[in-house]
């Protein structure tokens, strides 16, 4: 039982960390890009909700602000594309990576000056609530992340691999130019999959803040959801969850049964041993480079 | 503008173009070397600083700036050769024995690192490297008997020759002992980029498959290239735990690892010059932050208080602008003012132009 | 005396032969032209020499050598040099040092003697300077010495791609395609380079090439191929009059 309860709360867990995932596999997936402040993202999507919703802020209602936030972190993930990221088209990966960083230095910097560096919760109408099934007593927010999770995985999953928009983002990414060629405005696109990305930080940050408390730290939560990405095989959205779950799951595990400073420890061991046996990931896609 | 006639191989051999350049050089190590006589003890600290993150800076751009692999985590290694030095010094082995052995040791854990790492490209590198930063302190929380833990180490001066030097002591010592080995590496790292095996690592780092068909072996280069690069990087960390005289697990973080690497991108990566350049941002800019801090602080009356965060959001900013707007660095920068002048008035603004090329998927699907 | 030899190779990807139960014997001293139109496998043929494929059976011989036995970097050892179709050059350095590392394979000083950059490693610079100035002034690219090679035009890059498999002193000079995408003055240099190559330096050159002008002018023997397979093999004149290879190219009269 004791067990189970540990698999729920660390599925949850898995569950933010999946869905930043989700984040940097869409980049990835359409741009070929790493996004690095992709937790920084999901950080600041928290920070916009409480600021909308919390009474201390503006108090808006939660359903209402809900929308709003989410629209303003999609058009955030436009902005960046439109100002920054779309300079360095062409460039090297390693460009992308290093701006991203630096980007999240930036983001942590100005969210602490806007919201303070102490720890906040979001409040929202599950807040308190429980589920008790069997003997197990489930928090509703991990209910709701959880359900939340699978059905936004399994929809953006559907919408790269069945819709034409889904497919133009994929080929934009694979051959720029051959991509160009066949009609795809490439960049438009990469636009487009910066906003998308944005607005799913937006979610998992909602979830996260009605979960737990988020500071201008909390961000450095990406690090941990980047090793689930790589885990999960980079270029796959189900995987990026599935890593996300394996992280999320492992980290509870590992503090109970080896050491209680394991949990922090086991993610990245993980990581190392993926990829020292498994160098491309556990579902991985890269081939040799063709001369 | 200066023209240099080429009357024989050996003035693309030697080091410098002509006897000015040399002459130049020489009179920067002259002034440096004097700094101790001009500048108080607080300068002179921040100075030796500086050194200690360009030996860093060069250690990093061995393998990120000449061999292209991307390390987000060489503060493993600067702790690395933290600990080994004082751990050798503890256990009586003298000073001038001990170190030297500290960044041998690093090479050696380096190439170890590097063996399941050669398989990796690119982007994963960068997150193997990382994850191995982000266990590091675990690690040194573990090997606790050795590294004192979360405790942490304590080390003051240490004798060579019979004199003692010491970081609060005589930081003069100090000073000159950082400087001595900054000049052995950045000669040790000329002669590299100027004979075969520092050509072989430009080679793998702009195209693999055809250093494979000119007869380089990439894994053993790439090996070299890490034992090299973890070598200095070790003594950068044994300098840098001597300096602070205080160290723990939390000491040599993963951010530590960021900063470095953002460092040369700074200074302009693939040059030895962009490694002094970006330590000399990374070591000033917080006392420029404050300075200026105070400055606006006096103008609008407003509190000095610390700001959270605002070292690392400026210096954010200033990567951002640099990355945008010059992906060469400070030293790219530089020669494009240097040409300008060079060739006034017949610079023209596309000479440093870079190709764009389109980017196709490694990607099978 | 046969310089290469391929004996009965197959490759496979999955399902699709590359190269199927291919027999050839390039001649030392000729220049010996693969055709054959897209897909056919001429440059797989390339990249299983410089060993980025195993092939499925057979035996690749170089001079006596077993090459199956070599590493992918061990084929320079032997004396084979190489191009590439889309020239991959070390972009951010000069002409200079591209050509330089052209010279690694004779590199005989090690990591201590070159940190410290002794006599020993100032004579053996000395000497590869010369050999890289010898091949500078036979293709003509004093005035790009120290230039960057990003910056320089793309007719220049395969000159230089030239140049530096010549910096290795190859007994084989594999050219991919050397004349796609030059201008028809550069085509006509680059065919009397390929004809100096083997006469002055006796250098025996392998080449892909669609250019037939080029390819019936400078080669030996021409190697046709379609499908991986060998269609002729003979003079350039009897390989173009080939039935099977007008069908190759033209596809079958109905």
């Amino acid at each position: 039982m004791d067990n189970a309860q540990l698999l729920i709360s660390g599925l949850a867990n898995g569950c933010v960390y999946g869905l930043i995932a989700l984040g940097f596999v869409l980049i990835y997936k359409a741009t070929e890009a790493v996004n690095f402040a992709q937790g920084d993202f999901m950080m600041l999507g928290a920070f916009v909700t409480i600021g909308l919703t919390n009474t201390e802020y503006m108090g808006l209602p939660f359903w209402l602000a809900l929308p709003v936030s989410l629209g303003i972190m999609g058009a955030l993930g436009y902005l960046l594309d439109r100002l920054i990221i779309r300079r360095l088209f062409g460039e090297s990966q390693t460009a992308v990576v290093i701006l991203t960083i630096a980007l999240g230095f930036v983001i942590r910097f100005i969210a602490g000056l806007i919201w303070g560096h102490e720890p906040q919760t979001l409040q929202n109408p599950l807040a308190g609530k429980e589920v008790r099934m069997g003997g197990l007593v489930l928090g509703m927010e991990d209910v709701a992340i959880i359900i939340v999770t699978v059905l936004l995985t399994w929809s953006l999953y559907v919408f790269f691999s069945r819709t034409k928009l889904g497919l133009a983002m994929q080929g934009a990414s694979q051959n720029q130019l051959a991509a160009y060629y066949m009609g795809i405005p490439v960049r438009r696109v990469q636009g487009w999959v910066w906003a998308l990305a944005g607005g799913v930080a937006g979610i998992a940050g909602i979830l996260f803040a009605a979960k737990g408390a988020v500071d201008p730290t909390t961000g450095l939560l990406g690090i941990k959801a980047f090793a689930a990405a790589v885990i999960g095989g980079f270029g796959s959205l189900p995987g990026a969850l599935a890593g996300g779950l394996i992280v999320g799951v492992v980290e509870p595990f590992a503090s109970r049964y080896i050491a209680a400073g394991y949990s922090q420890v086991a993610p990245y061991a993980l990581l190392l041993a993926v990829l020292i046996f498994r160098p491309n990931g556990l579902f991985s896609q890269v081939r040799v480079k063709k001369v | 503008m200066r023209i240099v006639f080429k009357t024989d191989y050996m003035q693309d051999i030697r080091p410098w173009k002509d006897g000015f350049q040399l002459r130049l050089y020489l009179l920067l190590l002259f002034v440096v070397a004097a700094a101790p006589f001009a500048l108080d003890d607080f300068y002179l600290g921040e100075l030796t600083n500086v050194l200690i993150w360009a030996i860093a800076g060069l250690g990093l751009m061995i393998l990120t700036g000449h061999t292209g692999q991307v390390s987000l985590g060489h503060a493993a290694f600067l702790a690395f050769g933290c600990y080994a030095n004082v751990a050798l010094i503890e256990a009586g082995v003298p000073f001038l024995v001990a170190f030297p052995l500290a960044g041998i040791l690093t090479g050696i854990a380096g190439v170890t690192v590097a063996v399941p790492a050669l398989r990796l490209h690119g982007i994963y590198l960068a997150i193997f490297t990382m994850a191995l930063s982000i266990l590091m302190d675990d690690i040194i929380v573990l090997s606790e008997p050795i590294t004192g833990g979360v405790a942490g180490k304590y080390i003051g001066g240490f004798d060579i020759f019979g004199l003692t030097v010491d970081r609060w002591g005589t930081p003069d010592l100090f000073y000159w002992l950082v400087l001595y080995v900054t000049v052995l590496v950045t000669l040790g790292y000329i002669n590299l980029l100027r004979a075969p095996l520092g050509r072989s690592f430009i080679a793998v780092r702009d195209s693999e498959v055809s250093a494979q068909a000119m007869g380089i072996d990439i894994a053993r280069t790439k090996m070299i290239s890490f034992a090299l690069s973890c070598a200095v990087t070790g003594w950068a960390g044994a300098l840098m735990g001597l300096f602070a005289g205080a160290f723990n697990n939390e000491t040599f973080s993963v951010l530590i690892s960021i900063q470095l690497l953002m460092m040369i991108v700074i200074g302009g990566l693939g040059s030895i010059h962009g490694a002094f350049l970006g330590a000399i941002v990374i070591g000033f800019l917080p006392q420029f932050l404050s300075i200026s801090k105070e400055y606006v602080g006096a103008i609008f009356g407003g509190n000095t208080v610390a700001i959270p965060g605002l070292e690392f959001g400026i210096f954010g900013m200033i990567l951002i602008g640099f990355i945008l707007f010059e992906p060469m660095g400070i030293y790219g920068r530089w020669l494009k003012i240097r040409t300008w002048f060079e060739l006034f008035p017949f610079y023209r603004k596309d000479m440093f132009k870079r190709q764009k090329s389109y980017l196709k998927t490694e990607r099978l699907r | 005396m046969s310089l290469l030899e391929f004996e009965n190779v197959t490759l496979k990807f999955g399902g699709l032969t590359a190269v199927d139960n291919l027999s050839f014997e390039v001649q030392q001293g000729e220049v010996f032209a693969i055709v054959g139109p897209n897909g056919a496998g001429k440059s797989t043929v390339f990249n299983l020499i410089s060993r980025f494929y195993d092939p499925f059976s057979g035996s690749i011989r170089f001079d006596g050598h077993d090459l199956l036995q070599a590493k992918p970097s061990g084929v320079a050892a032997f004396g084979v040099a190489r191009t590439f179709q889309n020239i991959e050059l070390f972009e951010h350095a000069t002409v200079l040092q591209n050509l330089l590392v052209g010279r690694h394979r004779h590199r005989k000083t090690n990591l201590i003697s070159e940190l410290l950059f002794t006599p020993a490693v100032r004579r053996q610079e000395l000497e590869n300077r010369e050999k890289v100035e010898q091949i500078i002034d036979f293709l003509d690219l004093q005035a790009y010495r120290d230039k960057l090679i990003s910056g320089l035009p793309y007719g220049v890059r395969k000159v230089v791609e030239v140049a530096r498999a010549l910096a290795t002193d190859p007994k084989l000079l594999l050219l991919d395609e050397p004349a796609s995408g030059l201008s028809v003055e550069e085509t006509t240099d680059m065919r009397w380079w390929i004809d100096d190559i083997r006469r002055q330096m006796g250098i025996t050159v392998l080449m892909v090439e669609h250019d037939m002008g080029l390819v019936s002018g400078v080669s030996d023997r021409v190697l046709a191929m379609a499908d991986g397979a060998k269609l002729a093999l003979g003079p350039p004149a009897d390989v173009q009059s080939h039935p099977a290879v007008i069908e190759a190219y033209l596809g079958k009269a109905s």
